[in-house]
């Protein structure tokens, strides 16, 4: 099995995103299939939305309802609390993953059950619940498809929805019949679909209980709602007699009728659908049908520090639809793994090094993963500036490393040179002055007209790239020397 | 009417040419062009790298220099959009209730060249002629930050000459992004090498834009791969008449 190199949820050490990214960028088979799975689900996406009339209307109802649940975080959880409470389930609390971890194994154990049924759910790959409960001697079955592909690969979810979009159907092909056993398969998404469920309905029948994430939890209520295309969420939900969710603090939204903004928003946004095949709703426990225990954890894990950055906070209105990743360059050619994090892409970029904190190289580096084309705001459905969280990002990066770095953060050759340039910007006179040193001081790298090679760290430039040298006369020279004067006419 | 000129730092620098353009086409079409000399660099690089609090004292010079005149004009889609959209964010940073008001009343002032001749001036035909098969890559701050929308394609219809041939997938990223294009120069150059394929799917031998920064990046590899395409912003293609090019 392979074996991946820590993530930022991790205590280890994760490498930084341009470390990883040129390892993804060198694998062709990964950059054929990314590139074709973006691109088309980017194509139909556009398709669905452009025949919204009021999609820009959709965006900004998501966008509105999103922020006063942040604003009212507090009143909006207790409500929910008693919601859920009143319907028949039981809440937790959970600082954070551990917490999360431990109140779940606890519920398991409590019911003796050795296997849980689960449906794809990311806010349990966050808290690593799976190794936790193995831990515990407790085997956590993935149901969703194309998570089941990746728990037996050993691997772990490159794309918020479709985890395995790495795969192509012949290396899944392969995958089935090495670890399901499984004969004579082809690799028809039929044939392959079958296999997976005739390993999983048994599982489905033997197991006491279930666990999910959840897309959307309404305060006034009590309603939890998991959206999803295949139907296994549905039987992980209704068949084990033992059901519990965990959610981050932010899915919440105020009332039921909520749901007619975001269920126009998500699956359009997502899986380029008009409406996904199943969206399962359920209220506490309702008395001989389907579960009859309930429990809800509600998990932080990071995020009431998010919700206090206010440039930061909206990266809590995600909804995690994925179209950020989808429509993303640099996501499309390096795809998640490089992230080293449960939540690539740009929506990645910018929740990660929030969740995990300021100051750890790793996620430190996820802010400058993107070339800050705005793609992603641009088809985000509840309207998060994922640049200007980007750029924001970056300005905490730096302070960090300047106020806390201690000598090593002065000393480190970016922020000197940073340093010097902005002196040199301060004053027009040391601005000319630069000017003309940098034409002299170019001579060594100038050969016939380009620069084919920069020293140190500018390397990366020329690497692919030529550099036009700095021409004989400044523009400012030129108009000087027009005009005598500061106007021309 | 009078604009000052924002030649930016960049331009100034490496490509004089384009300044030189700028001020050829502003002054053909009857615009007295102002260039105060006090002028540096807006703080792009600095702010959008994270060096925020050194940005904040360039934002201030910006808009001390030019915050007396009626209209702003730059040959940048980028660096319009960083005082348009990231000097409001500067001032807050700042926290200085003053410098966001100046912000805010010298942002709608500033524009970007295409903008500025096909929304405020309403002008499409500057009298260019070009004989030349040109296609136009619309950088992302344009587009996405400015909503240029088709004013470049505007001006260059109106070019007289020219053999203009759309760009394949011309909305994508080139993979510039100013520091990115150092810092992740690996990702970086993977996205260059879909949009320069693109390009040369063209049969052009200029590919043209509104921004030098990520022309400097296509043309580093245009010429790296020995393409025989060149990259000319489009300032200098509104300048070209056929009086200037017949002897």
């Amino acid at each position: 099995m392979k074996t991946r190199a820590p993530d930022a949820f991790s205590n280890g050490k994760t490498p930084r995103f341009e470390e990883s990214a040129r390892e993804s960028l060198a694998n062709p088979q990964l950059r054929r299939n990314l590139g074709k799975a973006t691109q088309t689900i980017r194509r139909k996406r556009a398709v669905v939305v452009e025949e919204m009339p009021d999609w820009e209307e959709l965006r900004e109802a998501g966008y509105a309802l999103k922020t006063r649940v942040m604003r009212h975080l507090d009143q909006y959880l207790t409500q929910l609390e008693e919601s859920v409470t009143r319907a028949g389930g039981q809440v937790h609390w959970a600082r954070d993953g551990r917490e999360a971890n431990r109140i779940i194994a606890g519920i398991v154990r409590s019911h003796d059950a050795k296997e849980v049924v689960k449906v794809k759910s990311i806010a349990t790959d966050e808290t690593k619940l799976n190794e936790h409960l193995e831990r515990e001697g407790i085997e956590a079955f993935e149901t969703d498809l194309a998570e089941l592909i990746i728990q037996l690969a050993g691997e772990t979810s490159s794309h918020i929805l479709v985890p395995a979009i790495h795969k192509n159907r012949s290396e899944i092909r392969e995958l089935f019949m090495r670890e399901l056993g499984v004969k004579d398969l082809s690799d028809d998404p039929r044939d392959l679909t079958n296999a997976a469920r005739l390993y999983l309905r048994e599982k489905f029948l033997k197991a006491k209980v279930g666990i999910s994430g959840a897309n959307f939890a309404v305060a006034e209520t009590g309603t939890i709602c998991v959206v999803e295309s295949e139907g296994n969420g549905r039987m992980c939900t209704t068949l084990p007699p033992v059901l519990v969710t965990l959610m981050g603090i932010e899915k919440i939204i105020p009332t039921w009728r909520d749901y007619e903004v975001f269920m126009q928003l998500l699956p359009r946004s997502s899986t380029a659908e008009r409406m996904n095949p199943y969206t399962t709703f359920w209220t506490g426990v309702s008395e001989g049908d389907g579960p009859q225990e309930f429990h809800l954890v509600l998990m932080d894990n990071g995020r009431t520090e998010v919700l206090a950055d206010e440039i930061g906070r909206q990266t809590l209105n995600c909804i995690r639809c994925s179209a950020c990743l989808n429509v993303c360059p640099v996501y499309e050619r390096t795809g998640g793994h490089a992230y080293n994090s449960v939540y690539p892409g740009p929506i990645g970029a910018i929740l990660t090094p929030q969740l995990v904190g300021i100051g750890r190289s790793g996620s430190d580096s996820l802010p400058y993963a993107s070339s800050l084309c705005g793609a992603c705001y641009e088809v985000c459905p509840v309207k998060i500036n994922i640049p200007e969280v980007l750029i924001h990002l970056r300005g905490r990066v730096v302070r960090h490393k300047q106020d806390e770095g201690g000598i090593k953060g002065k000393l480190d050759p970016e922020n000197i040179a940073m340093q010097a340039m902005a002196k040199t910007f301060s004053d027009p006179r040391l601005y000319e002055g630069a000017q003309k040193a940098a034409r002299i001081g170019q001579w060594p790298l100038a050969r016939s007209g380009a620069i084919h090679r920069l020293p140190g760290r500018l390397a990366g430039w020329t690497d692919a790239r030529d550099l036009k040298p700095i021409p004989e006369q400044t523009f400012r020279e030129w108009w000087r020397s027009r005009t005598g004067s500061g106007v021309s006419s | 009417m009078h604009a000052a000129l924002f030649i930016t730092c960049f331009n100034d620098t490496l490509f004089p040419e384009t300044g030189r353009a700028t001020v050829e086409v502003l002054e053909r079409l009857g615009i007295g062009v102002e260039f105060p000399l006090e002028q540096t660099c807006c703080g792009q690089m600095h702010f959008n790298t994270g060096y925020q609090r050194e940005a904040i004292p360039l934002v201030r010079r910006f808009v001390q220099v030019f915050k007396d005149y009626e209209a702003i004009v730059a040959p940048s889609g980028s660096c319009v959009g960083m005082i348009r959209e990231l000097y409001p964010l500067a001032a807050e940073l700042a926290n200085d209730k003053r410098l966001a008001a100046d912000v805010e009343d010298i942002a709608p002032k500033v524009f970007e060249l295409s903008e500025f001749l096909v929304k405020k001036l309403r002008v499409t035909d500057v009298g260019a002629y070009y004989p030349h098969r040109v296609t136009y890559h619309p950088t992302c701050h344009s587009l996405r930050m400015l909503e240029v929308g088709d004013a470049p394609l505007k001006l260059l219809e109106a070019v007289r000459g020219i053999d203009f041939v759309e760009l394949p997938e011309a909305r994508e990223c080139c993979g510039f992004g100013g520091t990115f294009a150092v810092k992740n120069a690996d990702t970086s150059i993977a996205m260059l090498g879909d949009k320069l394929r693109h390009v040369l799917e063209t049969g052009a031998e200029v590919c043209a834009a509104g921004d030098n920064s990520c022309l400097m990046h296509i043309g580093g590899g245009l010429k790296r791969q020995r393409a025989g395409v060149r990259t000319v912003h489009l300032a200098e293609i509104l300048a070209t008449t056929e009086e200037m090019i017949k002897p």
